[in-house]
């Protein structure tokens, strides 16, 4: 059944890269946020959202990228997101994601995004 | 009146974990009646958003509850209902606001109000206090959207 989520944490230089795996509904939801939580408190601010694996997304999963995107921002971080399937990238655009988000191809893309525009409407 | 009908119904515990119970549920329908994947998609998250509405916000964490999922197949369309005893809310109610002004406010409030409008054809909501909310939705199944 499609329940399954998983969470992978690589770091590449000073980016976290968060590499998600499955369903992010609103029963997953809550790992996804302690995770970006666990990260925003040891003081990585400069995160990579990896929806490669990404099967499914809801909008309690987006509603996680949302409540962090400020207070990340507001320290000089963001959160890039990348490879999200078309059934996933459809979700981010109807709900206007790419007006607020970096959404790149893959992770390389997204590193050298943070190189370009480390934060998206600072450039 | 259409010519052949077909009725499916589901009803599980208020609890998030079922969420991907109702969401087999919809994928198999939508299959079944021949919608292209991409449609099947767009059924699937819709149905999931309105049951974790009911599941968050109409009973809270109480697993004792039942979500009920009734859906209604013919020809033209795919017809939902996903009924519950909660306590009522009116989506109506909800602002339309940009999404830059909920992420400053840190609300994803609406968010599944707001996608369920875009992915179905029909949305209405109806409160019967003291009885029943039921949040229907319909879905034709050849019209390109």
């Amino acid at each position: 059944m499609a329940t399954a989520f998983t969470i992978q944490r690589s770091t590449q230089d000073d980016l976290v890269v968060l590499s998600l795996d499955g369903y992010l509904d609103a029963h997953t939801a809550p790992e996804f946020e302690n995770a970006v939580q666990q990260e925003f408190d040891a003081g990585h601010k400069r995160l990579i959202v990896n929806c490669e694996r990404l099967s499914y997304i809801s909008s309690a999963g987006l509603g996680v990228f949302m409540s962090f995107i400020e207070e990340i921002r507001a320290v000089g971080g963001d959160i890039k997101i990348c490879g999200a399937t078309p059934k996933v990238l459809q979700v981010f655009e109807i709900l206007g994601f790419p007006a607020i988000f970096d959404l790149l191809p893959d992770v390389p893309a997204t590193v050298q995004r943070y190189v370009d525009v480390p934060v998206k409407g600072g450039e | 009146m259409a010519a052949f009908e077909r009725t499916f119904m589901l009803q599980v515990p208020s609890s998030t974990e079922n969420l991907a119970i109702i969401r087999d549920f919809m994928t198999g329908i939508g299959a079944q009646a021949g919608l292209a994947d991409g449609e099947v998609a767009k059924l699937e998250l819709a149905v999931d958003e309105g049951c974790a509405n009911v599941i968050e916000h109409a009973y809270g964490p109480d697993t004792t509850k039942e979500v009920s999922v009734s859906v209604t197949v013919d020809d033209d369309a795919i017809s939902i209902s996903v009924v519950d005893t909660g306590q009522g809310f009116d989506p109506g109610s909800i602002e339309e606001v940009e999404l830059d002004k909920l992420v400053a406010a840190r609300k994803s409030g609406g968010l599944g109000m707001r996608l369920i409008r875009s992915l179905m054809d029909e949305v209405q909501y109806e409160m019967i206090p003291g009885k029943k909310n039921v949040l229907r939705m319909v879905k034709r199944i050849h019209k390109d959207k």
